[in-house]
């Protein structure tokens, strides 16, 4: 086996009884652990919601700075915002947003050492599922009736 | 030879170094969940608070981010927003970019990013409030 290059690898390489290098799987094993999981699935969500609400934030700061700016800046957030791509980009935003709260404070519980059988994980997901549902068109019907 | 029962989990390299714990191990991951509680009620009063008066005017929009009691609430929502963004992002790119200088280039350009648009909010906050 060829010299490592990255650190990390050196965490992956074991010996076999003989003394032959050998490259051991990392924890997650990809190729045997099913992804698809609702608990990894979930996961992965977690933190790909996170990176969307990273640009909801940037969002934020448009609209703010555009506020402080003048009506013309205002009116350009506000012609965006009402656009297609608008809409569907804070449609996106809202969604991410709630699923990363709610399976944030499902986090916050794990932290606390709650809810670590499987049973509860299952039933926790799924109500991160239907919460996020739930609260994202509860958010955009507030939204269409104050419009 | 039979070595001395080893009473602490650190190599006696690293104790005649003083290198070891600066106790503040913790203090990244601590921060996510204190950051991260402090959003909770900031964040459904900000998502709340604007899906109930969507299409404001821009008069409307800058009289209701200068009202003191929001403006106090989105300043402190735009740190911890921040705050939170960063540490998360870095995480993430921890995790995930390679090789070594990537990772920190990267890292230094999001907590850069980050801080900027805090700066840029921040100020567009109180610009309109005081």
């Amino acid at each position: 086996m060829s010299s490592t290059q990255d650190a990390n690898d050196a965490t992956m390489l074991g010996r076999r009884t003989d003394g032959t290098q050998v490259r051991r799987p990392l924890s997650p094993h990809l190729q045997v652990y099913d992804m698809m999981q609702m608990t990894s699935a979930l996961s992965i969500t977690h933190r790909a919601t996170g990176i969307a609400w990273s640009f909801g934030a940037a969002l934020m700061v448009w609209w703010l700075v555009a506020a402080a700016s003048g009506p013309a800046a205002f009116g350009w957030v506000q012609w965006f915002l009402g656009s297609f791509i608008g809409i569907l980009v804070l449609m996106g935003v809202t969604a991410a947003a709630w699923f990363h709260t709610l399976a944030g404070v499902r986090h916050l519980f794990w932290d606390a050492g709650y809810g670590y059988d499987i049973q509860t994980t299952y039933k926790s997901g799924r109500a991160v599922l239907i919460g996020t549902a739930v609260l994202t068109a509860l958010t955009w019907l507030a939204l269409l009736i104050s419009w | 030879m039979e070595s001395p029962r080893q009473t602490t989990l650190r190599t006696p390299l690293g104790r005649v170094r003083g290198s070891g714990s600066a106790k503040s191990g913790t203090h990244h991951w601590w921060m996510q969940r204190v950051t991260s509680l402090a959003l909770l009620p900031l964040t459904i009063w900000f998502i709340v608070s604007l899906a109930t008066s969507a299409g404001m005017t821009h008069l409307e929009a800058a009289a209701w981010i200068g009202h003191p009691v929001n403006a106090v609430l989105l300043l402190a929502l735009i740190g911890l927003t921040f705050h939170h963004t960063a540490s998360g992002l870095q995480v993430v790119l921890e995790d995930y970019a390679k090789p070594e200088w990537v990772k920190i280039t990267s890292i230094l350009a999001v907590k850069a990013i980050c801080a900027l648009l805090a700066l840029a909010a921040a100020l567009a906050v109180l610009r309109l409030a005081v």
